[in-house]
């Protein structure tokens, strides 16, 4: 179970396919349109749940529970080797050899 | 009627009472409107701008000569020629990007008339830029942002501005994508009676003033003579409409370029293409659009108007402003964003038209970090099965490819088609308004819409099948 007052996110569908603007791509208009909100749940919940929060300005928001505590994990990617290669090639030009 | 219909018949009544503005009082009845009497109307002097934007430690960034950069070009450029390329720094803004300029007025507006709260749907650095803001001056803060797609796949850049937004303690609320975000945006409005920090609201414009004023003034003085030409990245216009707005202020006559990245073929409201993108900003899908309809933003008369002042239009691709942001760091030593530096590439190339004693500025620059770094952007990318490798950057293909130069003479910003989008404008301005008759307002208007003649406009009129006194 997880407790009330716990920083949670919830999920739930603004829109549905059927609901949506019409002047979409076909490949959006056949997808729902979803949200996604963070904040302190208010009654002790399950994950999957229909759940409501509180959010940092105080907002009521209803939702299915899907993560605790979420957090971030956006980072520095794969090492682009390709970097390493531009570098060398513009301190070749800029100030190697005879060329400067 | 359905729930989403039923918000956006009321979309003009939210607008109103979120942004204390009755757009209403600047009509004509038709394509005219006094684009000067409401960016007046906002009443604040391009100096309360400044004491308002430096209360929160806002604008006076400092501006770099990249001299590495600038001898790097004239080894390209013909004898004579190569102009000193410099940049303003507009990353050290406390958000990390120029839109603390739009921000801050916005929000210190936003106080002044008493509402506790703001909102902006913004995936940017605005968002960012007003939880920053919405912060110093005590204000609750909710961002919109376009994040996921129907995987539940974020893009990095977007992701980070997130963590940003709530590490200033906003509430962020993310949605997949999709046009309708407006809808959200218009029911949080409603919910909260909180204030429309719109990019496109007079506040949203005159704050970036201030960085016209700042090129002018601190050129002057520091080099005794104006720009020649002012680089800036193009997305909704205010960036380029705010900054020319600015150096006419100060009497300044530097050529203004826009500068985009091309992202021509991705389709900006696909649900599939939404991260085969590796910029979220600064590129043609939102350049080309708002150019050539301002009035397509969130309010019902935008103040960012970018063909009125605009000289020239360039594109340069994603590849070649990522190759550009790694030259920054290691020539220069410094590491910045990079969407905010398409107007660096775009000056790298167009600096070697110009003659050597000219000069050259790209008016940004953007924090970076984790998802906003370029090795992120361009490994989610490769991820997403886009081809990344040397060659021609001509050769690059938005959303199949990302091609770095493999040398630094192949960087070329490339002419976009500015005249078409003059007549695309009118022919805009012409189908948003059915129902009225043309006036000789109207022509006078759209000339100034253009920074074009009567004349000029009197001809696209014709094409479009109509002259003054008609009703179209």
């Amino acid at each position: 179970m997880i407790s009330k007052n716990t920083w949670v996110q919830i999920h739930r569908i603004a829109l549905k396919p059927e609901d949506r603007s019409v002047s979409l791509p076909s490949d959006t208009k056949n997808v729902p349109l979803e949200v996604w909100v963070k904040g302190f749940l208010v009654n002790d919940c399950e994950m999957g749940d229909e759940a409501e929060i509180i959010t940092r300005t105080g907002r009521h928001e209803k939702g299915t529970l899907i993560c605790v505590n979420p957090t971030y994990s956006h980072s520095f990617g794969d090492y682009v080797p390709e970097l390493a290669v531009i570098g060398d090639t513009l301190r070749e030009i800029l100030f190697g050899g005879d060329k400067k | 009627m359905n729930l989403y219909d039923s918000v956006m018949a009321r979309k003009n009544a939210i607008m109103k009472s979120s942004i204390g503005i009755d757009y209403d009082c600047f009509e004509s009845g038709g394509i005219a409107f006094d684009y000067e009497g409401m960016m007046n109307h906002c009443g604040y002097s391009i100096e309360d701008v400044v004491r308002i934007q430096a209360e929160t430690a806002v604008g006076n960034t400092p501006i770099i000569e990249l001299k590495n950069f600038t001898a790097l070009a004239r080894k390209f450029a013909p004898k004579g020629k190569g102009a000193r390329i410099f940049i303003k720094d507009e990353a050290s803004n406390p958000s990390g990007s120029f839109k603390a300029r739009r921000a801050a007025l916005s929000v210190y507006h936003a106080k002044k008339m008493g509402y506790k709260g703001v909102i902006s749907a913004t995936s940017g650095n605005y968002g960012s830029a007003v939880a920053s803001q919405a912060a110093m001056q005590g204000l609750k803060c909710i961002i919109v942002q376009e994040c996921f797609d129907s995987r539940g796949l974020g893009q990095p850049e977007i992701v980070e501005k997130a963590r940003k937004c709530e590490a200033f303690g906003a509430e962020v609320v993310q949605l997949s994508v999709g046009p309708e975000l407006f809808f959200v945006f218009l029911q949080l409005l409603e919910e909260t009676g909180y204030f429309n920090a719109s990019l496109y609201s007079p506040f949203g414009i005159s704050g970036v003033e201030t960085l016209g004023v700042e090129i002018a003034d601190m050129m002057r003085a520091k080099y005794g003579k104006d720009p020649d030409v002012v680089v800036c990245s193009n997305a909704g216009g205010g960036n380029l409409t705010g900054t020319a707005r600015g150096l006419i202020k100060r009497g300044c006559n530097a050529q203004v370029v826009a500068a985009s990245v091309n992202l021509n073929g991705l389709h900006m409201a696909s649900d599939k293409q939404f991260n085969l993108k590796s910029f979220t900003t600064g590129h043609t899908g939102f350049g080309m659009p708002y150019a050539t309809y301002p009035d397509r933003s969130d309010v019902p008369r935008s103040a960012a108007r970018p063909l009125r002042y605009m000289d020239r239009y360039v594109t340069v691709n994603q590849g070649e402003v990522f190759y550009i942001t790694q030259a920054l760091a290691e020539l220069e030593g410094m590491e910045k964003g990079p969407a905010g530096n398409t107007s660096l590439a775009a000056a790298f190339s167009l600096a070697q038209e110009m003659d050597e004693e000219q000069i050259i500025i790209a008016q940004e620059t953007e924090y970076t970090g984790a998802g906003k770094h370029i090795q992120p952007q361009i490994s989610f990318a490769r991820n997403n099965g886009i081809e990344v490798r040397f060659g021609n950057p001509r050769e690059e293909v938005p959303g199949k490819s990302i091609i770095f130069p493999s040398h630094p003479s192949l960087i070329k910003a490339r002419n976009a088609d500015l005249m078409h989008m003059r007549a695309s404008l009118i022919k805009n301005a012409i189908k948003a308004h059915q129902g009225s008759i043309i006036t000789e307002r109207d022509i006078e208007f759209l000339a100034k819409e253009t920074k074009m003649d009567k004349t000029f406009v009197m001809a696209e009129i014709e094409k479009n099948g109509l002259s003054i006194g008609d009703k179209i």
